[in-house]
């Protein structure tokens, strides 16, 4: 047992909202127990999240809290972190509010290197609004808008945020529950825009549907398809099959956005004689 | 020697410099025809008063991080025209019911849709007010002229901030690209108002009631503060989070639409001019109102018994102010706006049958005339 990690929920909220074998509750634990391990001070972390049942954990952690829009809490964010930079700024998301409707803020926001911290609880569908097809649900999975199969190919999320120009991304899923909080620890301390893919059973709309029969089964199924980033490299495509990487697939340094404004702010005030 | 506190202002630069001058430290934005100076200046400007320019990626991500960096203790504000005004909807509503105090600026251009991007209209008085969706009051304040977007920027920003709650500034493309001589405040003069902070250390319930004048309104701590505080856009407690409880509920939605309905007379401005003995009455406001007036005073000049109500407050609609005016005998009450006649729907609405309200109306960019609004008159007499 680690540290007691009460201190940073805010008990009394509980019972969560989250179905029984719900993934969420163990991605807001790795999040929870990253923070502690790296000691931040509770009373400059703020939380924000968008719409959809991941971005209802805010209300459940005892920080400055955000719960926004649907989509746009990466939006939220932005303006919090430059109003204030020496907070630390985790966004916490969903694979459908992240990558639908809240794509261009995601690409954005890597784009330009803002030190958000970004954790995408991705079960591959809408679980709030009982189980549609999300921008990441698998080819030939079913969702309730998805009654034949998907047809629309999914967004590989971290190749999308690399693509983007993200500086630190990474994956993991919850039965690598101490790999996923090492990433996010990783992440939080990454200075610059980061991304955490972290795959989240919900059993209740997307197992249910896809032949698995409860949280077990999909853990299991994390387990037998994760692989690491180097095995994956070395795999030859044709024995890929249905699995995929886990890992840190990028952390490289580039200038961050606040530390960059904070110069034109500077060069600003020099040039008027302000300072 | 004194420095001279005379400047020649555009509108939209006007703007920026009266919210600057109320405190605002934060502005995002994005490109749109005729309110981009607005951005452009506040990204020369902001920077050389400490502050944070950014244009975001869209409209709406814009009205997204004013209401971020509001919650992190910076004024902010927003500008945009008729499409992005749409766009921003639902995060305006969002201010509203998380009660975030920002500012969001529309100068308005002609619609419906992209409508003609360059030209001036006043078709959003009615979107300004019902845009959202869900019940919710909204301070919109309208200026004429460009000093007056200075001090009403101002106004905007202190109304915002005492009642923590988003307010809308209506310009129209022609004020916003007006040049016209602004005298600025002297230091002294300027009147600045900041959102109250809860006390230090104390148990802080974010949207729970207090006692006394204002107590309608709960201090907002800034996030960073210490309070560790959760905001969210659905139904809340006091305490600021999630309830399904129609009790609990209930008193949070009518306390954010009776903390401005309440205080209307005070919201509530306007410029009167020979209204008191009236028997004819043009009721304008914005860009359009400038014409109304000089068609009111030629028509005095020649003896006819016309005054008018031009409206800086739109909403909450001064409707007392109306029916003041409309207690007396008024055989018509004239409305020139540029838009198809939606603030002579609301004269109407208050003047319940007691005179005739006629429309002087255009909506494809061309302006009001004085010649339009005396010929109303003469047609009345
Ligand atoms: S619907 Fe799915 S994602 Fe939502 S709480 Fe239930 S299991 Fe979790």
């Amino acid at each position: 047992m680690g540290s007691d990690l009460t201190k940073y929920l805010r008990v009394e909220k509980l019972p969560h909202i989250w179905c029984a074998g719900c993934g969420h509750g163990i991605v807001t634990q790795a999040i929870v127990r990253a923070i502690d391990e790296l000691g931040l001070d509770p009373a400059k972390v703020t939380i924000v999240s968008g719409i959809g049942c991941s971005s209802r954990a805010p209300g459940y952690m005892n920080f400055d809290t955000l719960h926004t829009t649907h989509g746009r809490a990466i939006a939220f964010a932005t303006g919090v972190k430059l109003a204030r930079p020496e907070l630390k700024v985790i966004v916490i998301t969903g694979d459908g509010d992240a990558a639908a409707i809240g794509g261009n803020h995601l690409i954005h926001a890597a784009r330009r290197n803002i030190d958000l911290t970004v954790v995408c609880y991705n079960n591959s569908i809408y679980g709030m609004t009982s189980g549609q097809y999300s921008p990441v649900t698998p080819l030939g999975s079913f969702a309730s808008t998805a009654p034949y199969g998907m047809v629309e190919r999914p967004f590989d999320l971290c190749e999308l945020v690399m693509g983007a120009g993200g500086t630190f991304v990474a994956r993991s899923t919850t039965y690598h529950a101490r790999h996923l909080t090492n990433v996010i620890k990783q992440a939080i301390q990454h200075k610059g825009f980061s991304f955490v893919d972290a795959l989240s059973q919900c059993p209740t709309y997307f197992g249910r549907r896809n032949n698995m029969k409860d949280a077990l089964a999909m853990l299991n199924w994390y387990k037998e398809n994760a692989v690491s980033r180097d095995d994956w490299a070395k795999m030859p495509p044709a024995e890929r099959g249905s699995k995929f990487p886990i890992g840190v697939f990028r952390d490289e340094e580039a200038p961050e956005y606040c530390e960059t404004y904070r110069k034109v702010i500077e060069k600003a005030m020099e040039e008027v004689g302000a300072k | 020697m004194e420095e001279s506190r005379s400047r020649l202002y555009q509108g939209n630069e006007a703007c920026v410099e009266g919210a600057i001058a109320a405190g605002m430290r934060f502005f995002a934005g994005y490109p749109i025809t005729p309110s981009t100076e607005i951005a452009e200046l506040c990204s020369v400007r902001l920077p050389q008063v400490g502050g944070t320019f950014i244009q975001m990626e869209d409209e709406i991500a814009s009205m997204a991080a004013v209401c971020g960096a509001s919650l992190a203790g910076l004024k902010a504000m927003t500008a945009t025209s008729g499409p992005g005004f749409s766009l921003k909807q639902e995060n305006i509503g969002f201010a509203a019911e998380a009660e975030i105090p920002c500012v969001i600026v529309n100068v308005q251009r002609v619609g419906p849709s992209t409508g003609m991007p360059t030209s001036p209209a006043q078709g959003d008085l009615m979107q300004a007010r019902w845009g959202r969706h869900g019940d919710q009051e909204i301070v919109v304040l309208s200026p004429a002229y460009v000093d007056e977007v200075y001090s009403l920027t101002i106004e905007a920003f202190n109304i915002a901030e005492e009642l923590r709650t988003p307010v809308i500034l209506l310009m129209d493309e022609v004020v916003g690209h007006l040049r016209e001589k602004v005298t600025l405040p002297k230091p002294g003069d300027l009147v600045i108002k900041d959102r109250k902070k809860p006390v230090p250390g104390s148990r802080y319930l974010p949207y729970a009631p207090g006692e006394g004048e204002d107590g309608d309104v709960p201090p907002l701590a800034a996030f960073g503060d210490g309070f560790r505080f959760h905001v969210t856009g659905l139904t809340h407690g006091p305490d600021g989070f999630p309830t399904n409880s129609p009790s609990v509920g209930e008193p949070q939605i009518k306390r954010i639409n009776s903390k401005i309905s309440s205080r209307r007379e005070k919201l509530c401005k306007a410029e009167e001019l020979f209204t008191e003995d009236a028997d004819i009455l043009v009721v304008s406001f914005g860009s359009s109102a400038r014409s109304a007036k000089k068609a009111v005073k030629d028509l005095r000049a020649v003896g006819v018994k016309v005054g008018l109500l031009r409206l800086i407050t739109l909403w909450p609609f001064p409707e007392h102010v109306i029916q003041r005016i409309a207690a007396g005998k008024l055989k018509a009450v004239i409305v020139p706006e540029m838009n198809l006649g939606q603030l002579a729907r609301e004269v109407r609405r208050c003047l319940d049958g007691r005179a005739p309200v006629i429309g002087v109306n255009r909506v494809a960019g061309k302006l009001i005339e004085p010649a339009d609004v005396i010929r109303a008159v003469q047609e009345v007499k």
